[in-house]
């Protein structure tokens, strides 16, 4: 018999401590889904990456706009949406933290942080108007699960605003 | 582990002891702030060691990169010592760790200050 899809959203305020509440929050769901503690590390550092660009890129750190996360538990993955109240952004606009002219900038290595620590990655429009980030990781043991690392972002065309 | 910043003179080097998680709010401005204040004093040769630093993120590498970018642009010079595998790992993947110069010995690495 499948396992039905386990769902948790919160809604957070554009404040600091929101990030480490979110981290928390997801770590306790990684380890009782059975993630190691590497994984676990891996998806805590994602949730307050995703979580970081929604408080300080999207929403601009403004405190009357709203950051959604969102953890949806199935048989196979945890996925996790972060959704501002920005104006959205282009994957491919996001400059390369590993290009020459970027290495001593002092900001825009989030993308890149959750793109390296997740099994899949990606931003679209938000229904709120801004961007929603969606990344998972495969749980352990799960048959067919991608190797360890990104696959990655679709540079889509849907989610307009600049991060990183 | 608390965070913690404290400092101390090796010769004539200051030796940062931090300690705790460099992130987002308290962590990143700690830095920033005991940087700062040395930078003030005039002491330009800074070794941050972060053996007790057991979590930075992206917040907390853009402090270092700024911590970094502010002594060399005084014409000093900022090393960092002992660094635990998970910030170690975080700056291989950034490819900063070839940036910075990283020591494991905090006596070599306040004889390689020019």
């Amino acid at each position: 018999m499948t396992q039905p899809k386990k769902h948790l959203e919160v809604v957070l305020d554009t404040q600091v401590e929101s990030v480490n509440l979110a981290e928390e929050m997801c770590l306790k769901v990684a380890e009782a889904a059975g993630f190691d503690e590497e994984m676990c590390y891996r998806i805590g550092m994602s949730v307050r990456e995703g979580v970081i660009n929604a408080f300080h890129y999207g929403n601009q750190e403004r405190p009357d706009k709203k950051i959604h996360l969102a953890l949806d538990l199935t048989p196979e993955k945890l996925i996790i949406h972060v959704m501002d109240e920005g104006k959205g952004f282009k994957l491919k606009d996001v400059p390369d933290p590993l290009a020459e002219e970027n290495i001593l900038s002092t900001s825009g290595r989030g993308i890149f942080l959750m793109r390296a620590f997740m099994d899949e990655f990606d931003v679209v429009a938000g229904s709120t108007g801004g961007a929603e980030i969606i990344m998972s990781k495969w749980l352990p043991g799960v048959v067919n699960a991608p190797s360890n690392g990104a696959s990655g972002g679709s540079d889509n065309e849907q989610a307009p605003r600049e991060e990183s | 582990m608390a965070l913690h910043a404290t400092y101390r003179d090796v010769g004539a080097v200051t030796v940062i002891d931090m300690g705790g998680r460099i992130t987002l709010g308290d962590g990143s401005a700690l830095l920033r702030k005991t940087v700062r204040q040395l930078l003030d004093d005039n002491r330009k040769k800074i070794l941050i060691n972060l053996a007790d630093v057991d979590y930075i993120d992206s917040s907390g590498i853009g402090e270092l990169v700024h911590a970094y970018t502010s002594v060399t642009s005084r014409e000093g010079e900022m090393k960092l010592l002992h660094l635990t595998r998970k910030v170690r790992d975080l700056l291989q993947i950034t490819k900063l760790y070839t940036v910075f110069d990283v020591h494991t010995d905090e006596a070599a690495a306040v004889r390689s200050f020019r």
